[in-house]
């Protein structure tokens, strides 16, 4: 659509300038002005440069939970997004059960996420979970209060129920949203369903899949109330990942500079990835 | 190559009705024969689409046979039916190049890459792709993407038939007219039955040998343009096709001679005319409608240019009509009188041609 | 074809049997639940629902989270709307940094924004009221609000701009009248999503509130670690927590698939 220069458009979305200002620019005033100080209490702040930055950067807790987030992150992704597309295949195209499959596949993305959390706790309990249960049943002990491996297991299913459903609607609105042309005209060239999703789905789907993969990116990074709600983090710190042991720090204890220099530093991992990702999903698109 | 019969054919979507209306396409007889230049020409909604669909086996006919060669097709997939069909809009496969698109249906049936070679060069001359052949479908302009679409439905050489839905929708008008030549020098150079679905006059007549007319579900006439011209089975074919369309004027039959408000006019059929109709309409192409010095009074109320004619809209009592009058040849303001050519002017009853035996859709 | 039924049978299953399971917990007594494995409630009791629903320290906690996530969608919706109607109708000086600055939010970890959060809404008195959360919310959802209403209003053609103000419509009077009725299918959506990020956060609904506005997802949290094993209560609260969303789910159902069809960035 054409659009016409106008600076008075401002005024439209000045409220929302002011509103996101007030909540995202002082905040991170205020945790980027305890990064750089330090404090003994009486509110009486000392500078100390890059101090916290530098404690942070060479904390070997922070290095494990790092190292724990980028691999839960990975396994996420590795999981969600085929099993997302394969489902969203699946899914009826036309006809009555298409809303039923939609209200269905969408509810766990509507319950509150410390819900989520304990849904998973009940259903993993080694005596009267059905999970717990079952895979004890198998002959393989199975205690995600004490195993790490199970602790782990139950944490990864956990969000692939949360959360795999939000790649399948975003699938599928992407498959829906391919004219019936494209499908005729491949069974008239004597396309294989092969053929057909190879040369016709993944490709129309790209833009979709890149917005699925950067919001389960972001959203599986900041993960934190499911899994402090089921596991705590542990056994031990197995489970700890980056936000658990950032709100750790920066509630639990008293040093705040080094907290605010972890969120900085969390904040711009995120932001750098995310720009990787995007940069290198679109790169096709540019020639 | 094949010839083909639809018997009985007909569809409708969803199940099949109880009452005739509501058949997308109502049930009809007719062959198309083996490397002929076929169009189907209506206004949207009239079942050409379906027919096509049928045809190339996208839809199942809700009942009926379809025969290719007296070979029943009726419940083949379109692959079996060794088809080709191009689409209104261009359909690309984004992420392969040019030559991969064109040889897309070919490597499919496992035609080695030697003979898929030969065929897609041929095709993108054809079609004057050459020299975009190695590089990506998706950069193209939608023209560009329309011939490659195109180029996929020439490309293989064993087809029973080439079916196209409208294929110019999104070409610009000046390459319509070139593209159009070329479809109808290569049919004329590979003689495969071609289906052409259009709604625009224009393309048919320039692009058929026969046209078949369908209207509300049902064809209405099957003939060379000559014949669609000169002698309209339906006063829609008379409508739809001549601009101006046919002049249509009711009156009545006495003892074997049309009557206009009063006045007795020389017709071809209406001697053959039987009686019980509910209406009763003469049919005259303005080409064949003249000023003359006796007549049919009438009175002169516009007169448009249209180039190497002008149109004349006249009043007879209160049914209007339109003459085409040579540029330079007098025109009469005010009260006149016109003359129809005997020869072709036409009396139809209830739509229909009177005297015509051959009815609905068979021939 | 079957085959893929089968695979969509099995996943949905799946997806049902966690909710099934908490369900199943919620009608069982303690004593039953703490007695073993079973897969129906074999002394079928209401007993946990009726505490939630008579015990004001447990229903209030849901008023309160109905409060602000309502405040909270509201105002998102209502800052966005004029909003996206600038971003889809005109281009102006910083328009494009603008947006990406928004949609940037979304990448900013909750955990990193508690204590600012806590610090910043004490200074401002609204700590421990729904306004805090409501507003705190508003970080993430506006951007979405903004992103999902301006992909609606650049599906209308801007000629309905154009003939209402030929028509002498003003442009509050054409905004009310005219427009918003002709993207409400966009604002249901926007809507949606804004209601159900709100519904389902806790981090920042929890440490935003302490005692007057608590919220249910911080009454849970406080039934799962201070008084043990009321695992039939905390199952019952869970499921009561799940009816908004279905209710809400069950409304936009039309409008899901589209509004997930944002595929552009």
């Amino acid at each position: 659509m054409k659009k016409t220069f106008d600076n008075k458009a401002w005024f439209l979305v000045l409220p929302v300038f002011l509103m996101v200002l007030f909540n995202s620019l002082i905040p991170l005033m205020t945790v980027v002005n305890y990064s750089v100080q330090e404090t003994f209490g009486n509110n009486e702040f000392f500078w100390s440069g890059t101090r916290w930055f530098e404690q942070v950067l060479h904390d070997r807790q922070f290095h494990e939970s790092l190292m724990r987030q980028i691999i839960f992150t990975g396994l996420v992704l590795l999981i969600q997004i085929p099993l997302g597309l394969a489902i969203a295949l699946c899914m009826p195209r036309k006809g009555p059960w298409v809303s039923v499959c939609l209200v269905l596949i969408a509810l766990p993305l509507l319950v509150p996420w410390n819900v989520v959390g304990s849904m998973w706790n009940i259903m993993a309990l080694p005596d009267i979970g059905l999970l717990g249960k079952a895979i004890n049943g198998l002959g393989i002990s199975f205690n995600y209060t004490r195993q790490p491996l199970a602790a782990w297991f139950t944490v990864v299913l956990m969000d692939v129920w949360h959360w795999t459903s939000l790649v399948v609607l975003l699938c599928y609105a992407g498959l829906v949203s391919i004219p019936d042309a494209y499908y005729q005209a491949a069974q008239v060239d004597g396309a294989s369903r092969w053929s057909v999703f190879r040369y016709i789905q993944l490709p129309k789907l790209k833009h979709v899949l890149t917005i699925a993969i950067l919001l389960r990116f972001m959203d599986s990074f900041m993960i934190y109330t499911e899994v402090i709600v089921l596991t705590g983090g542990g056994p031990g710190s197995t489970t700890k990942f980056l936000s658990i042991d950032l709100v750790q720090k920066a509630l639990g204890g008293f040093d705040l500079g080094p907290a605010a220099a972890f969120s900085i530093v969390y904040f711009l991992i995120i932001l750098f990835l995310s720009w990787l990702f995007y940069t290198l999903m679109m790169r096709g698109e540019a020639k | 190559m094949a010839r083909i019969s639809f018997h009985d054919l007909a569809h409708a979507y969803g199940p099949a009705p109880s009452s005739p209306e509501h058949w997308a396409l109502k049930p009809m007889t007719m062959t198309l024969e083996d490397g002929g230049a076929y169009a189907l020409l209506g206004p949207s909604g009239c079942g050409k689409t379906t027919l096509l669909n049928l045809t190339s086996g996208l839809l199942t006919p809700t009942k009926g046979r379809i025969e290719f060669d007296r070979v029943d097709v009726t419940h083949k997939t379109p692959e079996e039916r060794n088809i080709a069909q191009v689409f209104q809009f261009p359909v690309i496969y984004d992420t392969m190049t040019v030559y991969d698109n064109l040889a897309f249906p070919l490597r499919n049936r496992g035609v080695d890459e030697a003979t898929v070679a030969t065929r897609v060069k041929g095709i993108a001359g054809m079609l004057d792709l050459s020299s975009t052949l190695q590089k990506r479908a998706s950069g193209l302009t939608a023209d560009g993407k329309q011939k490659i679409s195109l180029g996929r439905g020439l490309v293989r050489s064993d087809v029973n038939v080439i079916m196209f839905d409208e294929p110019l929708t999104v070409i610009d008008p000046h390459l319509k007219w070139e593209l159009r030549s070329k479809l109808k020098e290569l049919h004329q150079r590979i003689r495969r039955t071609m289906i052409y679905v259009t709604h625009d006059q224009t393309e048919a007549l320039t692009f058929a040998d026969k046209v078949v007319v369908m209207n509300d579900g049902q064809v209405v006439q099957i003939g060379t343009p000559v014949e669609l011209f000169e002698r309209p089975r339906h006063t829609f074919v008379g409508h739809f096709i001549g601009s101006p369309g046919m002049n249509l004027i009711n009156c009545d039959v006495r003892d074997g001679k049309a009557v206009i408000g009063g006045g007795e006019v020389a017709t071809e059929n209406a001697a053959k005319y039987k009686g019980g109709a509910r209406t009763l309409q003469l049919g005259i192409r303005p080409e064949f409608v003249k000023f003359s010095s006796e007549g049919l009074p009438v009175e002169v109320t516009k007169v448009a240019d249209a180039g190497r004619f002008n149109i004349v809209s006249v009043q007879a009592g209160n049914q209007p009509l339109k003459l085409l009058v040579p540029q330079g040849a007098a025109i009469p303001s005010g009260s006149a009188k016109v003359a129809f050519d005997p020869a072709r002017a036409r009396i139809y009853a209830d739509g229909w041609l009177v005297g015509d035996d051959a009815r609905g859709a068979a021939q | 074809m079957r085959w893929r039924y089968v695979f969509l049978f099995i996943y949905i299953l799946f997806l049902m049997l966690p909710i099934y399971w908490l369900l199943n917990m919620s009608f069982k007594t303690t004593n039953e639940i703490l007695g073993g494995f079973s897969a129906f409630p074999r002394e079928f009791t209401l007993a946990s629902y009726r505490t939630i629903f008579t015990d004001p320290t447990w229903y209030n906690t849901y008023i309160n989270s109905i409060t602000y996530v309502l405040i909270n969608t509201v105002i998102s919706v209502m800052v966005a709307l004029p909003a996206a109607y600038a971003f889809s109708r005109y281009n102006f000086i910083g328009d494009k940094h603008l947006f990406f600055w928004l949609l940037s939010n979304r990448m900013a970890p909750p955990a990193v924004f508690v204590l600012p959060f806590v610090n910043l809404y004490s200074a401002v008195g609204l700590f421990d009221t729904p306004w805090a959360v409501a507003l705190a919310h508003t970080l993430f959802n506006v951007p979405l609000a903004v992103w999902i209403l301006e992909g609606f209003m650049s599906g209308v053609p801007k000629e309905l701009d154009e003939t209402a103000y030929v028509d002498g419509y003003s442009f509050p009077s054409f905004f009310v009248k005219i427009f918003i009725p002709t993207i409400a299918a966009g604002i249901g959506v926007a809507a949606f999503f804004c209601f159900m990020f709100s519904w389902v956060e806790m981090l920042l609904a929890k440490n935003l509130t302490s005692v007057a506005a608590k919220p249910i997802v911080a009454a849970m949290t406080k039934t799962a670690s201070t008084s043990g094993y009321e695992l039939g209560l905390l199952a019952a609260a869970g499921v009561l927590t799940l009816i908004p969303g279905a209710f809400v789910i069950y409304f936009v159902r039309n409008y899901i698939a589209k509004g997930f069809a944002l595929g552009r960035v």
